[in-house]
C-alpha cells in the first residue's frame, strides 16, 4: 500500500474500521506520519460526538453496581517515558487511546498465573463441597480465556476467590434442590463469613434482555443479592451482601440491569440449610 | 424507562469533565459519581446502537466505566476531550465485542448475532432518531448519501470498511475515501479541534 493510500485510511481508523493487516500497517504508518495522528484525533473527536447524539438513560441499580466495582479496581499510573526517552506506547500517546489489550502491558502475564492456581485451588474446593464444581471451573476458565475483557475477568478472580473461602470454610453447610426444568440448585452458607453462594447446573440462558437476580430473603423480604450469569448451563456465583439473619434465598428474572425488588415469581426459593 | 437525554451543548460539558476526570486519577470516587452520571447515557447509547442487546450493552457500559476509573490517569488533556477519550474508549470496547461474537465459531451464536442485526434501513432511521442534538443531525444532512451510510455502519454499527464495501455494493477505495471524507465535514462542520 501506497503511503497516500496508508493516509485515506485515517477515517477508517478512528472510528476502529480496521482489522488485521491493515491496522497493523496503518499503526506503523501513524508512528511516523505527525499529520495523520493529528487527523486521528480530530476525526475520534469528531465521532465522540456522533456518540453523545445517542445518549439514553441508564438504569439507576447500574451506577451502584458500578460504584461497588471501581471501589476494587486498582487505578493505573500515570504514563511515564521510560529511560531511553521512549514511551511505553507511542501510536496509543498520539490517539490518546490505542488499543486495550496491547496498552495493557507486560504486568498482566504474570496476574494470568496466579488466576491459574487459583483455578486449581477453587477446582479443588468444589470438589469437595459440590458436584456442581464443573460448573464453576468451566465458569472460571471462561471468564480467563476472555482476553479482551480482562476487567470483567479480574473482577471473576476476586469473586471467585470469595467463592472459593465460602465453600472452603469449615462451617459451610450445603442445601441442594432442584428448580424448574430440569436444572438443579445449591446454596452453600458459611454463618463464619456471613456469606453464600448459589450454584446451578443446567439453567438455561436468561431470556434475551432479562437476568437472572439473587436475592436473600429477611423474614419474606426480598433483598438484591446481585446478578446470576450463566453461560452453557453452568453458573456459580457469590450472593452480594451479608447473609446477616436471613433464612433463605431466592432467584428470579428481571428486566437488563436487575431490580430492586423482584418482579416476577420466583424460579427457586431455597432455605438456608441451619448452622 | 429509556428516555433520550439532554446533555447539553459543548459549553455544558467545557473544563468541567477534564476536571473530574483529573480527580479520578487521584482516586476520587465522588469525583467519579459526577463523571459517571454526566457520561454514562452517551456510553449505553453507544454501546446499544453498536450491540443491539441491552444486555450486553448494559455489561459492555459498565466494563467501559470501569476502565475510565481504571485508567484516568492515561488521559492526556492537550490531546484531546475526556468525553472524546471515553467515547473512544467505549466505542472499541463495543467493537471489540461486536467482532468477538462474530468470530465465535458457535453457530448459534452466529444465528443469533445475524438474526439480530437489522435490514440497513431500519439501522439509519433508528439511528437518526435518535440523533438527539440538533447538531449533530444537521451536520449528518451536509454529507453525501454514501458518506452518510458509510459513517453510520461504520461508527453506529462497529462494520469494518471492508465489511461496509460489501454490505453497500461498493470499491474498498470509494468507501475508503467516503468514510474519511464524511468524518472530515463532520469535523468541519461541528468546529471540532484536536
Amino acid at each position: 500500500m501506497t503511503r497516500a493510500d496508508l493516509h485515506t485510511l485515517t477515517g477508517a481508523y478512528a472510528v476502529h474500521a480496521l482489522s488485521g493487516r491493515e491496522l497493523e500497517e496503518f499503526e506503523r504508518h501513524l508512528a511516523v506520519c505527525e499529520a495523520c495522528a493529528l487527523e486521528v484525533r480530530e476525526l475520534r473527536e469528531t465521532a465522540g460526538r456522533l456518540a453523545v447524539a445517542t445518549s439514553l438513560t441508564p438504569s439507576p441499580l447500574m451506577k451502584d453496581e458500578v460504584m461497588r466495582r471501581i471501589a476494587t479496581v486498582r487505578q493505573e499510573p500515570p504514563r511515564v517515558a521510560s529511560h531511553d526517552g521512549r514511551d511505553d506506547r507511542r501510536d496509543d500517546r498520539r490517539t490518546q487511546v490505542g488499543r486495550g489489550r496491547e496498552s495493557r502491558g507486560a504486568g498482566r502475564p504474570r496476574r494470568r498465573g496466579g488466576r491459574k492456581a487459583l483455578g486449581f485451588a477453587l477446582a479443588a474446593c468444589l470438589a469437595g463441597a459440590a458436584a456442581l464444581g464443573g460448573a464453576a471451573v468451566w465458569q472460571y476458565r471462561q471468564a480467563s480465556d476472555a482476553r479482551n475483557t480482562a476487567d470483567r475477568a479480574e473482577r471473576r478472580v476476586a469473586e471467585v476467590d470469595e467463592l472459593a473461602r465460602v465453600l472452603a470454610a469449615p462451617d459451610a453447610r450445603t442445601r441442594t434442590g432442584k428448580l424448574k426444568d430440569g436444572a438443579t440448585g445449591a446454596v452453600v452458607v458459611s454463618r463464619g463469613l456471613d456469606r453464600a453462594v448459589f450454584l446451578s447446573s443446567g439453567l438455561p440462558e436468561a431470556p434475551s434482555g432479562r437476568v437472572y437476580q439473587l436475592w436473600f430473603s429477611d423474614g419474606g423480604t426480598m433483598r438484591p443479592a446481585g446478578l446470576l450469569h450463566t453461560s452453557g448451563g453452568g453458573s456459580a456465583a457469590l450472593l452480594r451482601g451479608p447473609v446477616g439473619t436471613s433464612s433463605a434465598m431466592g432467584l428470579t428474572v428481571e428486566p437488563a440491569g436487575g431490580s430492586k425488588a423482584p418482579t416476577t415469581d420466583p424460579i427457586a426459593l431455597m432455605t438456608f440449610p441451619s448452622g | 424507562m429509556r428516555e433520550p437525554v439532554y446533555i447539553g451543548g459543548p459549553a455544558a460539558r467545557g473544563p468541567a469533565l477534564e476536571e473530574l476526570l483529573h480527580m479520578v486519577a487521584r482516586g476520587d470516587q465522588n469525583a467519579f459519581a459526577a463523571l459517571y452520571d454526566a457520561v454514562c447515557g452517551p456510553v449505553l447509547g453507544l454501546t446499544r446502537s453498536l450491540l443491539r442487546d441491552p444486555a450486553q450493552a448494559e455489561e459492555v457500559t459498565q466494563e467501559v466505566l470501569v476502565e475510565v476509573w481504571r485508567s484516568a490517569a492515561r488521559f492526556e488533556p492537550g490531546r484531546g476531550s475526556a468525553m472524546g477519550w471515553i467515547m473512544t474508549l467505549a466505542h472499541r470496547r463495543a467493537v471489540d465485542r461486536v467482532r468477538s461474537a462474530q468470530a465465535a465459531s458457535d453457530r448459534e451464536a452466529r444465528a443469533a448475532l445475524l438474526a439480530r442485526t437489522p435490514a440497513f434501513d431500519e439501522v439509519t432511521e433508528q439511528v437518526e432518531a435518535r440523533l438527539e442534538r440538533e447538531q449533530v443531525r444537521r451536520c449528518m444532512r451536509t454529507l453525501t448519501e454514501l458518506q452518510r451510510q458509510s459513517v453510520t455502519l461504520a461508527y453506529y454499527r462497529g462494520r469494518t470498511y471492508r465489511e461496509v464495501a460489501e454490505l453497500l455494493s461498493l470499491p474498498l477505495g470509494t468507501v475508503k475515501t467516503r468514510l474519511r471524507d464524511g468524518l472530515i465535514r463532520l469535523r468541519d462542520c461541528m468546529g471540532v479541534g484536536a
